[in-house]
């Protein structure tokens, strides 16, 4: 017998996937050491692309980070400036108009499925499906261009202010997205149809994969990962904030935890946050949507301030100290990819290269949000 | 054994139904746009980069060189300088330099001027060949736009 | 002094046989653009010539013209030759395809043990491409390549042995000629033995899993392998390999037509010839393409249980219910 065979560690090679790998979106490395397909480690490297936001929010005063705050995560950047506004209000004690909570919420519902929609094209992407990414972008586009008319940007919206949100809403606005939302109602049985039920996606995803509850709570993972192992957690339910409480949701929750779990997670909240959108144009209050008296240099009182929201990726939480100076102290965002990434190294071992690509696509990881 | 069979034919029927969707598709219209021959009109609300705003009584910008955008924007890419003029109440505005190379369209700059003296321009095809080209000077712009 | 008009011969059919793969290629590289384009949509390429149509020759042009880099640590003589064991047997196999009654470059009565003869030797190409050139994913991509082709040429050789039972000959020409009519296609099941479609449906997916062809493309999985064996081809050495898989996709639906649905043949018995032969293949090629953009990948395992499961099991069973008819009736 060869005698280099006999040493276990010489039978294994290290492969590089990533800082520039089709399948890592964006810079993230993950040092695999394989066993002929077979990952025996997986270590995902960070760091590729940290820019300090948090230090940068400690330099500059609260109005001056907004902008930052849609460059976490560029997917579902309403959803991190909802985080950041609702921590800022709570900090300085500005309350925000009923019409403005609710236009909130359905943007940031709109920008959620915006999310889940180049999620669900990459995803079937990096299994192999060109045609799927098209059709999500060819509904993706629609949401933009409603999103587009209101913020005046397609991506980085810095659409909300602390007391309200920049621009009301007009009624092409209103028609548009009602358009859309029967217009999805249509399509979504239709990605149903061709991607979820195809037997080829479904041997990929189902029974491959398996990240347990106990796994989600050791690394902290929230969001469609955690809901996909049976955890039922979700922020808008269990720490209600904004105007959420008003609506009536369900929050799907899987037990299984295969990444088909996961998946199913995601087209399911694309459905339940239609129905939020449907509830909230019903239920659109009309009045100003900015608070008056919001202090134009906010200095907000000494403390320590939380606020946590869900976004399309599980909990961004915002942990803001302030000194009482127009800068906060520390600012802490807590990022939802961060903590569904970090479990990525247990869950992938012995894992083939492909499926573990299906569990890193099923993560939904951004990775601008993950090194910050 | 029959668990193999169903597979079989739910997985083929599966296949067979993705087909016909990508076929229906397939004969279905286009509805891309042809980008450089064609283009789609702007948002109203669409957030490019700045631009001065003219005041039609004046023909000159509205401009009362307070500062505000210079200070408030997060990226400091905004530089303002502004003179005494003689027989003119306010300030009269100098210099208004944007680096476009740092600006993050946030729209800070806009929503505190108190003159209401800037404006999103509609310009999104920019491209250039260095650097200095996308330092722009907006006053210059503002001129040239008049004629 | 004249030409030997059997030197003549030769030079003749390798031109034309060569510029019609070239040709056929690129054609076949814009058709595929175009379907995808459709189907996802859009309308594909549209600047170059009328509906874009000279697109692939303008990107054969760029590939051409530039040099073909060897990596540091590759081995130069493996790196180079993959390109051309891929391509030379792709060429190889169209001198026996009859494209009409008189338009075939050597009517052997083998024929179709020729095609299976060179066509296994692509999957050289792809090993020594993938060996040759210093990559761990070139490399991993060689070895799923190759126990790729090793699981799917034997359901796919089962069942043209059922066929070849059937036809008493080897000979392409010969199958065609049987086939006069729809009626008399082999791809009907009173044509000889009842399970003839599905022998014709496992022959397709075993042709479309030979030629590394989505979902089957494990091969150059970009998503996992980058571009898997050709990641380190640039110029012509990857335009080779690219031309190589869309002769071999040509091939199999050419095989694919010939065998089961009568070739050169009308199917109404009118104006038989080569228009006939092209329609048929370019639909089987469409119908390629077609599950090539609608499909995700399936995994390396997934295809195995596919081929030892489902598809030799079904072929052992065409053989055998056959071979019993035949020895029956």
């Amino acid at each position: 017998m060869n005698v280099l065979a006999q040493d276990p560690a010489l039978e294994t090679f290290v492969l590089n996937m990533g800082p520039q790998h089709p399948a890592t979106h964006g810079v993230l490395r993950v040092k695999l050491v394989l066993d002929g397909e077979y990952i025996v480690e997986a270590e995902p490297v960070l760091g590729y692309i940290h820019r300090m936001h948090e230090k940068m929010g400690e330099n500059r005063t609260f109005a001056q980070f907004m902008p930052n705050t849609g460059r976490l995560d560029y997917l579902s950047a309403l959803s991190y400036n909802h985080g950041y506004v609702c921590a800022v209000e709570r900090a300085a004690g500005i309350g925000v108009p009923e019409r403005a909570e609710y236009i909130r919420c359905i943007t940031v519902e709109l920008n959620r499925i915006s999310s889940h929609l180049l999620w669900l094209g990459a995803y079937v992407l990096d299994l192999g499906g060109f045609t799927p990414l098209l059709y999500a972008f060819d509904d993706r586009e629609i949401l933009l261009d409603l999103l587009e008319g209101v913020t005046g940007a397609r991506l980085t919206y810095c659409y909300f202010r602390f007391g309200g949100v920049y621009n009301d809403i007009d009624d092409d606005f209103v028609t548009g997205l009602k358009g859309f939302v029967k217009r999805m109602r249509t399509r979504l049985p239709m990605y149903h149809n061709l991607v979820t039920k195809n037997i080829i996606l479904r041997k990929r995803l189902e029974d491959i994969g398996f990240i347990t509850p106990e796994l989600c709570r050791k690394y902290g993972a929230t969001g469609p990962v955690a809901r996909g192992s049976g955890i039922d957690y979700d922020v808008r339910r269990h720490e209600p904030y904004s105007v959420y409480p008003e609506f009536k949701f369900d929050i799907p929750v899987y037990p299984k935890g295969d990444s088909m779990a996961r998946y199913l997670v995601r087209m399911d909240e694309i459905e339940q946050s239609l129905r939020i959108i449907e509830q909230g144009l019903d239920k659109l209050p009309s009045g100003p949507v900015m608070a008056e008296k919001v202090p134009k240099i906010l200095k907000p009182p000494k403390g320590d301030y939380y606020h946590a929201v869900e976004a399309a990726r599980g909990a961004f939480g915002v942990r803001l100290v302030s000194d009482g100076t127009n800068t906060p102290y520390r600012l802490k965002l807590r990022s939802p990819s961060f903590s569904n990434l970090s479990l990525f190294a247990e869950a992938a071992q012995g894992l083939l290269i492909a499926d573990a690509i299906a569990l890193m696509g099923s993560l939904d990881l951004v990775i601008p949000e993950i090194d910050r | 054994m029959s668990g193999y069979f169903r597979d079989l034919l739910d997985g083929t029927k599966s296949l067979a139904v993705g087909l016909g969707i990508t076929f229906k598709y397939m004969v279905g219209p286009v509805i891309t746009l042809q980008y450089p021959h064609q283009t789609l009109p702007m948002q109203p609300r669409f957030r490019g980069h700045i631009d001065l705003v003219r005041d039609p009584e004046t023909g000159t910008d509205r401009c009362i060189v307070c500062g505000m955008c210079q200070k408030t924007c997060p990226s400091g890419c905004i530089t303002v300088a502004g003179d005494k003029v003689e027989g003119v109440k306010k300030k009269a505005l100098t210099l208004y330099t944007l680096d476009f190379t740092k600006c993050s369209l946030c729209g800070l700059c806009v929503e505190v001027c108190p003159a209401d003296a800037i404006t999103f321009s509609k310009d999104y095809n920019l491209a250039g060949r260095s650097r200095e080209a996308y330092v722009f000077d907006l006053k210059k712009r503002l001129e040239e736009r008049k004629g | 002094m004249s030409v030997h008009p059997d030197v003549a011969r030769v030079i003749g059919y390798v031109v034309g046989t060569i510029a019609f793969v070239a040709l056929n290629a690129s054609f076949l590289v814009w058709l595929e653009r175009k379907v995808a384009g459709h189907i996802q949509r859009r309308i594909g390429p549209k600047e170059v010539g009328p509906f874009g149509i000279f697109q692939s020759l303008a990107d054969g042009i760029k590939l051409m013209s530039k040099q073909l880099i060897v990596p540091e640590g590759a081995d130069g003589l493996l790196f180079r030759l993959a390109p051309l064991l891929v391509m030379i047997p792709a060429v190889m196999v169209y001198v026996v395809i009859p494209f009409g009654p008189a338009l075939v470059a050597r009517d052997i009565n083998m024929g179709i043990l020729v095609i299976f003869a060179f066509a296994s030797i692509n999957v050289l190409g792809l090993l020594l491409g993938g060996w040759g050139s210093n990559n761990k994913y070139a490399v991993i991509s060689a070895t799923r390549a190759v126990s790729q082709n090793v699981a799917y040429e034997i359901p796919m050789l089962l069942t043209v042995v059922t066929l070849v039972m059937i036809t008493h000959t080897m000979s392409l020409n010969q199958i065609v000629a049987q086939q006069p009519t729809i009626k008399d296609w082999y791809l009907f099941p009173w044509n000889g033995s009842i399970m003839l479609p599905i022998g014709f449906l496992i022959f397709f997916i075993c042709s479309m899993a030979e030629t590394n062809r989505a979902p089957f493309d494990l091969g150059e999985a970009e998503s996992e392998l980058v571009a898997g064996f050709h990641t380190e081809y640039a110029g012509m050495g990857f335009g080779l390999f690219f031309l190589g898989e869309y002769s071999n996709v040509f091939v199999g639906c050419a095989l694919a037509s010939i065998m089961f649905l009568g070739g050169w043949q009308c199917p109404f018995g009118l104006y038989p010839g080569v228009h006939w032969m092209l329609i048929k293949t370019y639909f089987l090629v469409f119908v390629v393409m077609w599950v090539r953009w609608t499909y995700p990948r399936t995994t390396l395992y997934g295809l195995l249980n596919l081929s030892w499961k489902v598809l030799i099991p079904f072929a052992l069973l065409n053989l055998l219910v056959t071979a019993a008819l035949l020895k029956v009736f």
